[in-house]
Formats: C-alpha cells, structure tokens, sequence
C-alpha cells in the first residue's frame, strides 16, 4: 500500500513539474516561435517560415542605435559596480565588519524597492541636482541595483577564503596592493567575470529605471516600448526580443558555470586542531 | 641573555578585553631550535604571529638580531612563517609558488632557476617543479611551505603547529628530517606546537606556556626532570603529586610531611623553602621500583594493585594508597622475561630515592 501511495505522490509531481516548466517556458517560446513566421499578425496557424524580420531588423539604424546605446550603459554600469563590489564583498567576507549584517541588508534594499519607485526617486534626486537626464543618468540608476548583484556573487566566491594565503603573499614580502593583484584577483577571477557578465545582463535587461533616466537617448528595451504602438514593428519586436532572450540565457550560464569554476581554489583546507 | 638574537620584551597583547599574550619575556639565541608549547588558547600562535608581524603588541617591544620590529609589517621582517594550513597559493605550480618571494630580489632567469631548484633538492621534490600546488600530498605541502619560506634565507624561520595535520608516521619521519634541515641551514627555528612530545624530541629549548603567560623556560630535559611548576610537571609527561609540608631543611636533606604517605625525604637542595612551607611533592612514575616486601633504604609507600597495562617494553600499574583520591602511577620496565605480573589487589611496596622527587611550591 505504502508503495503504491509513493508511486501516485511521484506521479503528481511529475505532472507539477511539467506544468511547472510550461508555465514557465511556453509563453516565452512563442517570441522566436513567432519570429519566424511569414505573417505580420501573431495568430495560429502559421502560414510559413522566413528570417525576413531578422533582416528587417539588422538594417533598421534605430535598432543598431539603441542597441549599441544598452551595450554601453551595460559596460559602464557592470565595470563600476563590480569595482565598487570588490571591497565591499572582501571586507563583509574576511572581517568582522561591526554591523556587517545591517550594512549586507542595507545594500540589498534597492533589489525590493519597486524598481518605478526606485526611477521617481532618481529622477526627483537628478532634477533637483540640475543634472541633464543621458546615458551617463541611466548608467548611475542601474549602478544602484547592479551593486547588490555584485556583491552577492562575489561574496559567494570569497566566502571561505583562506586568509592565510594572502598572509602569507605579505610574509613572502609582497606588499598589500601586489598581494591583491598576485593572490587575491586571481582567486576571485571567476566571481568578478561572473558578477561582470550578471550586472551587465540586468543593466542590459532594465526598461523602467532607463525609460526614466535616459532622456532623449534609447535603449534596447525603451525601442522596443516605442515599437509596440506600431503593428507593422511587431515582427521585428519579435525577433529582437528572441534574440535577447538567447543571449541573455547563454550569459547567465556561461556566468554560474564560470562562478562555480575550481570553487574549492582557496579554499581554507580542513586541518585537524 | 643579551646577545639575544630575537627578543621578546614585557609584550602584552589584548584582543577586547582578553588578555591572549601577558607579559612574555624570551630571549631566543641565533640557531636555536625553540619552541612555543602550551595547550590550545594558550597564546603560543598569538605570540608567533606578534613575531611574523600578522598582529602587534599592545605593549612590549621585540627585537630581532638586535633592531626593533614591534610595529614593521610582515613583509619588511626578517623572519618567514609556515602556516597551519602551509597556504600553498593553489592558482600557482610548485615551482612558481617557491619562487613567489624571490620576485622583489629580480634575479635573473637562470640564478633564479638555481635557487628554486635547489630549494627542492632540500626538500626531496626535485622534478616536481611543475606540478600543480593542488595535486600534492599533505606531506609534500609541508614541504613546499617550508621551501617556499626557506629560499628567501630569513634570519629566523617561524613555523605555527606544522607536523599538525600529517598522519602520525608521516610527524614522526617529518621532525626528524625537520631538525636536521635546522641544523644544516643554521637558521633560528621558532616552533609552535601543542604536542610535547614533538617539542621534546626537537627543540634546544622550549617556553611552556598557559593562559598567555610563559611558565618555564628550559631544555627539554630540565622541563621533564625539574619543571618549575605543578601546571609544568602536569603538562610535560605523567606526573605523581603529593601534597606535603616542609619539617626540616638541613644539609641531610629536607623531610617533607605528606600526610596519608608518611614522611618523605628529600636530598638537601639550595632551593627547597624553608620549613612550614606547604609544598607538593612530585615524583615521576618511572623513577618509582615495585617491591613485594618493604625494601630499605629511599621513600617507600605501601599500596595495592588497581590496574596493571602491559605495553611491552614495559607495564603501566596504578597503586592505590590509602588516604590518597588519585592512584599512583607507576611505570615499571619488563627487564625480566619470566616474571609474572603484578595482579589487581596486590599489595605492593613504592620505593624511589630522595634525589627522584621534585618539590613544587603550592599555592
């Protein structure tokens, strides 16, 4: 009897499982699914494959634009919130910072304010400093959510940290800046590459912080806003997004699979006391 | 000491409000095999880390080869530590991790290469060059640590519980060729450890320590026949305790009454306090003979057999005494392959010659 009650349970959720990831799944699967259909309306059934949307899209000037535009901002707002991240990561994993919690929590706060009120509230603080609204405005937004991103990846990778190894750099007679550079860098590589890749990719993500921020210039993600006004974009709407959406995938990947690379290097090894 | 060669001057260290390091004085010579022994806590590391340069005194100085470091940083020290750990640097080869502190000498390629190789020559890993720091052994990371630190020729080599987290064969082979690396590179050793017996066997000298204080500072053979404390005499090897109080001191010796035991005699010493002192009477269980009948001559005791370990070379017995709470222990050599042994609940005699005690001042 137990037995066969424990197959039913397996059953069930199985069945969760699948509609769990279809959930999940099938809506986005409808993006490149669409993108290569031969019509202008996104209704079944499809009527025939093309990639004329894609070249529709890779010659739109607009788009290239925009997209250079987000590329941009993502570099600027990843390179400086992992720079910032870096300190802040080492000293709330290697001491025993007073406070350190509250200060980790404080951090994090921008990742649970609504990001539009996150986007007044700049957009309120940038008016009243008299700062012209650009890239450069949009780049300072997404610093602020990008941080708490970086310093959780870089935390994880320098959690466990042997200390020892850079008391050791300083024994061998390396100061602490080229300690830093010949031990600590090198170790935590994989988080600071993983924590560039994250941030670049919630930089390159945000629409409401940038639609905002950015004043007359665009994003990807505002282009794409402005398209959906336009039934004749749609199509073309959907080849970009199933583009970011490829891409967006294979760096978060390429991102946790970099993260979790030789995790055990500098490690602090079990000894025995 | 003057001509000290490290010099560890009144040095207090606090961390909040715990006193790690309180007031320890040393005078370490130049090639001196020393080491730090106490229990874990007892700020052996603390003070080691205070030489390295990893922490600072709060009070006190230290001097090294005469010049003051307390407050110079670990790199511009004279002295290199192997860690606990041995904090092999994993992202580096073995060669590049003993090359690590040659770097600021900017040797050319090929001096380099001579100094390298040649450190793992010392140490037995010669063509392990390439070998990458995660792929070795406990034991041949030791030895890479101990490399790494030597090549760079420091005035004083420190070492925090090194032979720690070897398997016990692995210890025994690693002091014995420890001690001898010292002796041929001549370099001032500064060895922590918690294990006695590993301080023993290789040090000149040892600092016994407990509570952040230094307690005795001797050769391991003072510390084991004379220490200066019952916490000394109870931490280096077994030790039998017998409270007492000094009757007389003459040039006879001194008679101690130990109560339940008797009077006990000891041989006349300069330093015995005088008489009314209360003292504790030590006495080691392997300078203790068993006897079947009262023998003449020393101290004897009478007690019976309570245990009786026979480990080969020779037997461990407790004796119970009457009026004594602890059971003396007695370490009794297997001279005679015949004899039979003691049984439990035999009643034996404890005989030991004035000059095998130890008299400790009792608080």
């Amino acid at each position: 009897m137990a037995k066969r009650r424990g197959a039913n349970g397996g059953r069930g959720l199985l069945l969760y499982a699948i509609f769990y990831l279809a959930f999940l799944y099938v809506p986005v699967l409808f993006l490149p699914l669409f993108s290569f259909n031969d019509s202008a309306f996104i209704a079944f059934p499809l009527t025939g494959f093309t990639t004329k949307w894609y070249a529709q899209l890779f010659a739109d000037s607009a788009v290239r634009q925009a997209l250079a535009n987000s590329l941009k901002v993502g570099a600027a707002a990843a390179l400086i919130s992992t720079m910032l991240g870096i300190p802040a990561a080492k000293a709330l994993t290697r001491y025993r910072v007073p406070g350190g919690g509250a200060v980790l929590a404080f951090v994090n706060i921008p990742l649970f304010v609504p990001e539009i009120v996150l986007g007044i509230s700049l957009l309120i603080l940038l008016n009243v400093a008299e700062i012209p609204l650009s890239l450069m405005t949009v780049v300072l937004g997404h610093i602020v959510f990008c941080i708490p991103f970086a310093i959780t990846v870089l935390m994880s990778r320098m959690d466990g940290f042997d200390t020892s190894l850079e008391e050791a750099s300083l024994d061998l007679g390396e100061t602490p800046w080229m300690t830093f550079w010949r031990v600590t860098f090198p170790l935590a590589l994989p988080g600071i590459v993983s924590s560039l890749l994250l941030t670049f990719m919630v930089s390159f993500d945000d629409f409401l912080v940038a639609y905002f921020l950015a004043g007359t210039d665009t994003t990807l993600p505002i282009y794409i806003w402005g398209s959906l006004r336009f039934p004749a974009q749609l199509p073309k709407v959907l080849a970009l997004g199933a583009l970011i959406l490829v891409v967006s995938t294979i760096l978060v990947v390429v991102a946790e699979w970099i993260r979790s690379l030789g995790v055990e290097q500098g490690r602090r090894p079990m000894v025995g006391a | 000491m003057d001509d000290a060669y490290i010099k560890i001057d009144h040095v207090v260290k606090r961390f909040g409000g715990t006193v790690a390091v309180d007031d320890a004085n040393l005078s370490i010579a130049r090639g001196e095999f020393f080491s730090l022994l106490g229990p874990s806590g007892c700020g052996k590391t603390t003070l080691l880390r205070m030489t390295a340069g990893f922490e600072f005194p709060s009070d006190g100085e230290i001097y090294i080869d005469g010049l003051p470091v307390t407050d110079v940083p670990p790199n511009k020290r004279p002295t290199n530590m192997v860690f606990q750990s041995y904090a092999i640097f994993p992202h580096l080869n073995v060669f590049d991790n003993i090359a690590y502190g040659l770097r600021k000498e900017r040797l050319p390629r090929a001096e380099l290469d001579r100094r390298v190789n040649e450190a793992l020559e010392m140490i037995k890993l010669g063509g392990f060059g390439k070998r990458g720091a995660t792929q070795l052994s406990g034991g041949q990371r030791q030895r890479v640590a101990l490399a790494r630190a030597l090549v760079r020729r420091p005035k004083v080599l420190l070492l925090d519980e090194p032979l720690g987290a070897l398997d016990k064969r692995l210890r025994e082979s690693m002091q014995i060729e420890l001690r001898a690396l010292q002796k041929s590179v001549g370099i001032t050793f500064v060895f922590v450890t918690h294990d006695q017996e590993e301080a023993l066997s290789m040090s000149d000298r040892i600092a016994v320590m407990s509570a952040g204080k230094v307690l005795q500072i001797a050769s391991p053979r003072t510390l084991y026949e004379a220490p200066n404390c019952r916490e000394v005499a109870d931490f280096i090897g077994t030790m039998n305790f017998f409270d007492g109080r000094i009757v007389s001191v003459s040039a006879d010796g001194t008679a101690i009454d130990a109560g339940p035991v008797g009077t006990l005699r000891a041989n006349a010493s300069d330093g015995a306090p005088p008489a009314g002192s209360d003292v504790i009477v030590a006495v080691r269980p392997e300078k203790i003979t068993l006897f079947a009948e009262a023998p003449r001559g020393g101290n004897t005791i009478k007690g019976t057999v309570a245990a009786n370990a026979y480990l080969g070379e020779r037997s461990h017995l407790n004796v119970q005494v009457e009026g004594c709470k602890e059971p003396v222990s007695v370490a009794a050599q297997n001279a005679d392959r015949l004899k039979t042994a003691h049984a439990n609940g035999e009643t034996v005699y404890l005989n030991w010659p004035a000059d095998a005690m130890v008299i400790l001042p009792r608080e």
